[in-house]
């Protein structure tokens, strides 16, 4: 497994799938939520910091898709899309990043910390890597319950080179927990790119050091990111242990708000902005189906509705009382 | 339950109280390092893994983040792990996971989950360990909201502590002092009553002044109660037990009576549970007071290893004698 091609897979280049307008509206609502929140950093609306992943939507998408009720996620603190795919309400992510009362999670944590659990959403987390071990112990709780459950870890290539990435690989392949580690390879840990950090080009390859597959893939087609995912997730669930996916993606903006990212060259931004996932789907939708415009804009009509209505409804909601902060420090 | 107790030490007493913890309650899963088939490090886990079984006491790699972590992801989905992390100086090497992960997640969730963790970790100095094995660790974590933190002194209160720690929804670091794992004590043959997270014990009663010692360092208190009683002094003694909540209702109450505080604790000043109370006693209730508070504490040094040295770096008897008596003489 020292290829750097991918994992030979079902992809867009096998057609459009039969519910691409599904998976459209779930990338787009990504990516204007995305920009939406970009504005309103504009707007000096925001307090702190964001990190974007415009660009990036096929792999939360793809994988939210091949997810079951009773599987979870956690991610990190690029986490709005991966929190957005698992079906959060927009109004209330909106609503957390400007601090108000409705967010969801009150205002206590912000855009580096969203967390639904009843939509399997275990956290976005600040700290690179530290997620890994909770999706351990997640899995650890559905192998004791024995309840099919799958657990997902989202995490960037930086996070290959910090502690956690190797316990908690090492961890879930020793004790065979379902978690599928899947790794978002936008190419820079924050404003460094990736070889001038790592000694290695293909990460997946660090699976073979936990005894698990390690899969390269394209990250920004959402039909594979869908397809490995459910074989990782069957995998975990028919006790087979974890899985690394290396989902090979790019993030059109820098690492935060404060990161221009002219560190990159332009012939590299522009091959990746070429190969976009929103729009290669939709390609793939009209070689597919020269009729299939019709369904874009609609889908396009209707996201930019929602997320528009959405981003209203949560600046309306009155900003938290000061008082809140006491709050859930302890049970 | 049954009221028949049987004698057991304080490293005994570890393993009885978990697996009492887990009769009681099959969400409760036990792992770390070489805690299982070894039956723990220092032998305070052995019969576990034969009583519970492989799926529920379970051996973890030196993985400290791992562990912490994964304990965490079980807690926040509805098991009462406890983790075992070997020495509480290797809490440095978690200490992200402790931290930031452990201490905040619920916060950061807006309540949307709970953390019924304990981690236990043997704690504290006068064993001869060295440096980076005998750090008392408990200070690290007194600024951080979101963490319980409890040091049993006795073999009674580690058993009845423990039965809460594991019960309580909140994460709960456990520190266990291996200079006393030898400590006897009487504990329940089966059953047994929780001792509440937060009520700390008058230990002994006297007029004179107030000391608060947990841990090794109650030992030494009440080593200098008896000599200051010799002497015709009588001093209260007061173990906290639990570092948070502190009971700092039982402190004030003495306080009435005596109106002299003395603080001894296994560990340097700065930042510390002995310096915050004395800091909160001082700032909010000086009317209480007729002398000076004192705080009795280790050196501002790692923990050194030679026998001489480290008892010299630990709070003596001597020490609480004389800081006792200065402030009766005030």
């Amino acid at each position: 497994m020292t290829s750097d091609s991918y994992r030979d897979a079902p992809s867009l280049a096998d057609g459009a799938p039969d519910d691409s307008a599904h998976l459209l509206a779930g990338m787009l609502r990504i990516r204007r939520f995305e920009d939406a929140v970009a504005g309103l950093f504009a707007r000096n609306l925001v307090r702190g910091s964001t990190h974007l992943c415009q660009g990036q939507e096929a792999v939360t998408v793809g994988v939210a898709d091949a997810l079951r009720p009773g599987d979870t996620m956690v991610c990190t603190y690029r986490g709005h899309g991966a929190t957005i795919a698992q079906g959060v309400p927009l109004d209330a992510c909106f609503g957390e990043i400007l601090g108000r009362a409705h967010g969801l999670v009150g205002g206590r944590g912000g855009s580096m910390h969203f967390t639904d659990v009843e939509r399997g959403a275990l956290g976005s987390n600040g700290i690179v890597g530290a997620h890994l071990p909770v999706a351990v112990g997640a899995a650890l709780a559905s192998s004791y319950r024995d309840d099919g459950g799958v657990h997902v870890a989202y995490f960037g290539d930086g996070s290959t080179n910090i502690g956690t990435f190797h316990e908690a690989l090492n961890l879930a392949a020793v004790w065979k927990l379902p978690v599928v580690f899947v790794l978002e390879n936008n190419q820079y840990g924050e404003y460094s790119a990736i070889a001038t950090t790592t000694p290695i080009t293909r990460l997946a390859e660090r699976a073979t050091s936990y005894g698990m597959p390690g899969w390269f893939v394209d990250g920004n087609d959402v039909v594979t990111m869908r397809a490995v995912a459910a074989e990782a997730a069957d995998r975990a669930r028919a006790g087979l242990g974890p899985t690394l996916v290396e989902a090979d993606t790019y993030r059109h903006s820098g690492h935060s708000r404060s990161d221009p990212a002219k560190y990159r060259p332009a012939e590299e931004v522009a091959s990746w902005l070429a190969r976009d996932p929103i729009t290669q789907l939709q390609d793939a939708m009209l070689r597919s189906d020269p009729g299939a415009q019709a369904t874009i804009d609609r889908v396009t009509a209707e996201v930019s509705t929602e997320v528009d209505s959405a981003l209203d409804r949560a600046l309306a909601w009155p900003e938290p009382d000061p008082a809140e902060r006491f709050r859930d420090v302890y049970a | 339950m049954s009221s028949a107790t049987q004698t057991v030490n304080y490293r005994n007493a570890i393993g009885r109280s978990l697996a009492e913890a887990m009769r009681r309650d099959p969400s409760v899963i036990f792992f770390g390092e070489d805690v299982a088939l070894a039956g723990g490090a220092f032998k305070a886990t052995p019969g576990l893994l034969d009583e519970f079984g492989p799926k529920r006491v379970r051996d973890t790699p030196i993985s400290e983040q791992a562990i912490v972590g994964t304990a965490l992801g079980a807690a926040i989905r509805g098991l009462r792990p406890v983790a075992e992390v070997m020495f509480a100086d290797f809490a440095a090497v978690c200490f992200d996971q402790i931290v930031n992960q452990v201490a905040k997640y619920r916060y950061m969730s807006g309540g949307q989950v709970t953390v019924p963790l304990v981690i236990r970790m043997s704690n504290g100095a006068g064993t001869g360990f060295g440096a980076q094995h005998s750090q008392p660790a408990e200070n690290w974590f007194l600024n951080v909201p979101g963490l319980k933190i409890v040091t049993p002194g006795t073999v009674e209160d580690l058993y009845g502590l423990m039965l809460s720690a594991v019960a309580d929804d909140d994460p709960v670091l456990f520190f266990e002092h291996k200079g006393l794992f030898a400590l006897k004590g009487e504990i329940p043959i089966s059953g047994g009553d929780p001792v509440p997270l937060g009520s700390a014990a008058v230990v002994r009663s006297g007029p004179d002044a107030t000391v608060v010692a947990n841990q090794q360092m109650r030992q030494v208190a009440l080593a200098a109660a008896d000599e200051l009683s010799a002497r015709g002094t009588e001093i209260t003694v007061i173990d906290p037990r639990t570092l948070v909540p502190f009971d700092d209702a039982t402190v004030l109450r003495s306080l009435e009576e005596t109106s002299r505080l003395v603080v001894v604790q296994e560990a340097p000043p700065s930042g510390s549970w002995g310096a915050s109370l004395v800091s909160r006693v001082a700032t909010t209730h000086l009317e209480l007071l007729d002398a000076p508070p004192a705080l009795v504490a280790a050196d501002e040094t790692p923990v050194p290893y030679a026998a001489q040295m480290e008892a010299a770096w630990l709070p003596s008897v001597d020490d609480v004698v004389a800081a006792v008596e200065t402030a009766v003489r005030y």
